[in-house]
């Protein structure tokens, strides 16, 4: 292939979906009713009702980096946006968990990497696209390039009954959040209510996932204690450049692929750290994501459902199974 | 927070060195330090030196951690050790490790390009 000619290189990776998670809180269900009446009690309950939209989370696009394993650049990225632009349904947001860049010492550079990444980015016909660093955007220089560029580290807004956190545990350099952060955190989370629907999204995972490849946050258990008042928390998160989900207690953890090389299963490797050689016959392979269809006629707790593995594509939280993304009890 | 607490013991713990060591030099009577063994690393990136130490289950050593350039960190969750190497400064650190095994510390202080692979090696026996 022909890294350059764009044709060829979609042909290549057929009409599969590019983009990285799509997380949909729309009620498919809705004609079932109970989706809707959740809905409705949740409403009551928080202030503002929870009301059908979608969101696509993508991450670690390391613009500028240049392989090995990935000569393909900034590809998957703007075949991701792409795809993202070519949904049916528009999401609402596009949440962005850090390593937006690729790190460089030369400021000048990196300053051209974030120019980069942002033009690719707002290719994105979306609303709404959020962001956080990861320790290759903001590692360096405790992240005032990335601020100059994107803002505020760590935030939270609220998006249709959903409350949203942006938490930055990279720019201390080391993996922490902090007490500053932390205490920020308790004051933004006061004023809600145990029920209300929360998505956290960071770059690091929140918890011990393999500290001695660096996938952990130093203080990740503070945060979770914080967070475990609540009942329906989900946290997004990147950095680990594969598929990842977990719990904490009542709180689910999910990874996303990265959108430039990947890396592989953590509990099958004991060697360091080290990703997963390039396929030029297979170029987007383990990048993106796949696909989980849920039966949303099945009990919560006991879904059917069907994971397509397909080179880039979605992996698609539909209906039920969108909903509880978001929500821990769909029967309350 | 557990790894703020153990920075702080050890910051209290270094202090105290300090004080003893100004005491016995003013005292002029050169005692022989303790017999805790000391281990010297050097961090650079994007290694450490020597990328491997062996220590017994059970004995305390102290490891003198040098950074010669920038600020490293120095991680390993099964030791409790979650240090910072200041640029160019020296720290102390005693520690007394419970369990063998083979063990990969990392640097956890982001130090540019190759950081990532910034590791070494404790096996304890
Ligand atoms: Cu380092």
């Amino acid at each position: 292939m022909k890294p350059s000619d764009r044709r060829s290189f979609l042909k290549i990776t057929g009409a599969s979906l590019g983009i990285g998670v799509l997380y949909s809180a729309y009620p498919a269900a809705l004609a079932q009713g109970r989706v809707g009446d959740m809905f409705s009690i949740l409403g009551r309950q928080n202030g503002e009702k929870v009301t059908p939209f979608s969101f696509v989370q993508l991450s670690d696009a390391h613009v500028g980096f240049n392989g090995p394993p990935d000569p393909l650049g900034t590809k998957a990225f703007e075949h991701a946006v792409d795809m993202i632009n070519a949904l049916p349904r528009r999401p609402d947001l596009v949440l962005f968990t850090g390593d937006l860049t690729h790190d460089t010492e030369d400021k000048d550079v990196h300053t051209q990497r974030m120019r980069q990444f942002l033009e690719i980015s707002k290719r994105m016909n979306v609303p709404a696209i959020k962001y956080v660093p990861g320790e290759h955007d903001a590692g360096l220089d405790g992240g005032a390039l990335y601020r100059e560029f994107f803002g505020e580290s760590h935030y939270s807004f609220d998006h249709r009954g959903v409350h949203f956190i942006a938490l930055d545990n990279v720019s201390c350099a080391k993996p922490e959040i902090g007490s500053e952060q932390l205490a920020w955190l308790k004051k933004d989370l006061a004023r809600f209510p145990k029920t209300a629907p929360i998505v956290v999204f960071t770059h690091r995972p929140l918890f011990d996932l393999r500290p001695d490849w660096e996938w952990f946050t130093s203080d990740g258990d503070d945060v979770m204690n914080v967070l475990s008042a609540y009942d329906n928390v989900t946290v997004l998160y990147g950095h680990i450049h594969r598929d990842d989900e977990h719990e904490t207690g009542h709180i689910h953890h999910y990874a996303a692929r990265s959108l430039i090389f990947a890396f592989p299963d953590p509990t099958a490797v004991t060697a360091p750290k080290k990703p997963i050689p390039f396929d030029k016959d297979h170029p987007f392979k383990n990048l993106g994501i796949r696909t989980v269809n849920v039966n949303g006629k099945s009990a919560p707790g006991a879904h059917s459902v069907a994971i397509e593995d397909v080179e880039l594509t979605a992996r698609e939280f539909r209906g039920i199974n969108g909903v509880h993304q978001l929500l821990r009890n769909p029967d309350v | 927070m557990i790894t703020t607490n153990a920075r702080k013991a050890a910051f209290a713990s270094l202090l105290s060195l300090a004080l003893i060591a100004l005491m016995v030099s003013s005292g002029a009577n050169r005692a022989h330090a303790d017999d805790i063994p000391v281990v010297e690393i050097t961090a650079k990136r994007f290694a450490f030196t020597p990328d491997k130490i062996t220590l017994k289950k059970g004995q305390t050593v102290k490891l003198r951690l040098h950074s010669e350039d920038v600020t490293h960190g120095f991680f390993l969750r099964p030791l409790k050790l979650d240090e910072e190497i200041p640029a160019g400064q020296t720290i102390e650190v005693t520690v007394t490790p419970q369990t063998a095994g083979t063990f990969m510390t990392i640097c956890d202080h982001f130090c540019g390009a190759n950081h990532g692979n910034m590791t070494m090696t404790i096996v304890v026996e």
